[in-house]
């Protein structure tokens, strides 16, 4: 199978002297679902500025399905759709028009470009919101929009930074369900997220960002395989003073009738469930404390963190 | 796909979408320099210009009317293309384009005849109001709209120039203001420069608004101050010049790219 995108040494320092990469490598699978994440200031949107031409790299190399962006940019281009952060369309345009203008630019005549629009419009919910002013649609309408408009030329990758940022779960979900059928027939997806549930759900790949750097790099099954210990929430019906003393948990009070437990994954619950009877204390519900990802990628962020003030 | 012909779909693609926008907002657009320009005919053409008497051995308003024209298209194509560009820029819809596998020839072209389309549009409704004040004797039709394709093609790229550069929507209107205004007025727009000093005549030469007003009324009266061959070698060399910078900003990505 091809790269969907390969990148070798990718650096990037911005005029103000900040360095937002710092030599990155990646490989992304043709037909890959692949989440890139880190927090705030890592380098995802830097990284995917520079696969989309909208930040020149300082350097390092490059390719989009073979073709070198600084040899073979036209090419790179006519493979990729993007999805931004921000809403980047003119405010004042109406919906169709955004569409059928961006099919322009990528040299689609008017006629095949209208078809195009009213086709992608319709898949995303869009379709009666045609001759509306873009500022006119709602925060969930304005990123079917963009997706629409990434699509529009039909590329075989599609890069979406944050794109279910601020919109209801409905539609959240809505997209992902979208986002998992484009998958299914072929296009590559490239998504960063700060939603990591939405990571774990739709990827099949993941990379994990920090301080300009890939810090983890694998297949989300085998990064979820690696994951040991789960921290649970439990809801007891009596009035605890302190935590229970338990011969294999750690547990910690967090209120007067709420207990933290870290269980991990070869222990089982059965015999938790058996010490806290044995003591007289009765669960009434329980709760994973935060998702799976989610306490990993802090693990390794911190971890990482750490080598930092090491160095 | 063909790159001559997927890049003449994006060049259409830009000049419609930027026709489609200064004609959406006329009553911004083509309606206020038409009335401007009114009162110009009426108030320095007709009340004044009638005590002035003759200019260069055409009534005032005669003599006035190809600078007030020329006036209007240097205004028009200079502001739609900075005001879009810049507009394009903020609203981050540039970004549109960037990502997208158009040539920076074709976004340059595109915007540029945008601001051409503008200042012919303005041009010719001035041209239309004019006639109900006076009859334009037309010399040499040819030199006239080539002429006033030539002005507006080289303002035209100056305001791409401006808009790439420009950070805030003060930034826009400060060459409007304080270059271009006081150059076209002293571009002959209302005067002979035989009129001046020699000194002021030798000054005024170095205005390029003054060659490019001249050439043009040389094309409606046949009378000029300057010398028609210079006035349109400058507006070529012009043209190539400020062509080229717009180009290599584009390619730089400078304003635009990080």
């Amino acid at each position: 199978m091809t790269s969907a995108i390969s990148i070798q040494g990718l650096e990037k320092t911005y005029g103000n002297g900040f360095t937002a990469l710092k030599g990155i490598n990646l490989e992304v699978r043709e037909g890959d679902f692949f989440a890139l994440l880190g927090p705030n200031g890592a380098g995802k949107s830097t990284t995917i500025g520079i696969l989309s031409s909208l930040v020149n790299k300082s350097a390092g190399k490059v390719t989009v399905f073979g073709h070198d962006i600084d040899t073979d940019l036209m090419a790179a281009k006519r493979c990729i759709g993007v999805v931004p952060q921000e809403f980047n369309f003119s405010q004042f345009e109406k919906t169709m028009d955004i569409l059928v203008n961006q099919a322009g630019y990528y040299g689609i005549p008017l006629r095949e470009a209208k078809a195009r629009s009213e086709k992608y419009l319709k898949r995303l919910g869009l379709w009666d919101k045609r001759d509306v002013p873009s500022r006119m649609l709602s925060g969930g309408m304005k990123r079917r929009l963009m997706i629409a408009r990434a699509l529009i030329h039909e590329p075989r990758l599609l890069i979406l930074d944050e794109p279910t940022a601020g919109v209801d779960i409905e539609i959240r979900r809505s997209m992902w369900q979208f986002l998992q059928d484009i998958n299914a027939q072929g296009i590559t997806i490239v998504l960063t997220t700060h939603y990591l549930e939405e990571a774990e759900q739709l990827c099949k790949h993941i990379a994990i960002i920090d301080q300009g750097k890939i810090i983890y790099n694998t297949s989300m099954r085998k990064l979820l395989k690696e994951l040991h210990v789960e921290t649970f929430l439990l809801d007891c019906r009596e009035t605890l003073a302190t935590a229970p003393v338990l011969s294999s948990y750690a547990c910690a009070l967090v209120d007067e009738h709420t207990l933290e437990v870290q269980i991990d994954k070869a222990q089982g619950m059965n015999s938790l469930f058996a010490e806290l009877a044995a003591q007289g204390i009765e669960v009434l519900s329980l709760r994973n404390k935060s998702n799976r990802l989610e306490e990993l990628f802090l693990m390794l962020v911190d971890e990482n963190a750490e080598k930092g003030v090491a160095l | 796909m063909n790159h001559w012909r997927s890049g003449w779909v994006a060049f259409v693609t830009i000049l419609s979408k930027e026709i489609r926008r200064f004609t959406r907002i006329w009553p911004q657009t083509l309606l206020p320099p038409g009335i401007t320009m009114a009162m110009y005919f009426v108030i320095f053409g007709n009340l004044i210009g009638s005590r002035i008497g003759e200019m260069d051995g055409f009534a005032y308003i005669d003599y006035i009317v190809p600078g007030l024209i020329m006036m209007s298209v240097i205004t028009n194509s200079y502001s739609n293309v900075v005001s879009s560009f810049f507009s394009t820029k903020f609203q981050r819809s540039i970004e549109e384009l960037m990502v997208a596998p158009v040539s920076p020839h074709v976004i340059l072209l595109g915007y540029t005849f945008g601001g051409v389309a503008r200042g012919l549009a303005v041009g010719l409704i001035v041209t239309l109001m004019s006639l109900f004040f006076t009859r334009l004797p037309v010399a040499h039709i040819w030199l006239t709209i080539s002429v006033v394709f030539l002005t507006a093609l080289v303002f035209a790229l100056g305001g791409f120039i401006n808009a790439v550069y420009a950070k805030s929507f003060d930034d826009i209107s400060i060459v409007p203001t304080f270059v271009l205004t006081p150059l076209t007025y002293l571009g002959g727009v209302f005067y002979s420069i035989n009129m001046l000093p020699e000194f002021w005549q030798n000054v005024s030469l170095a205005n390029p608004i003054l060659h490019m007003v001249n050439a043009f009324r040389y094309g409606f009266l046949g009378v000029s101050d300057i010398q028609i061959g210079v006035a349109l070698l400058l507006m070529v060399i012009f043209t190539a010049v400020l062509y080229g910078y717009s180009y290599w900003l584009l390619v730089r990505g400078i304003g635009m790219r990080q």
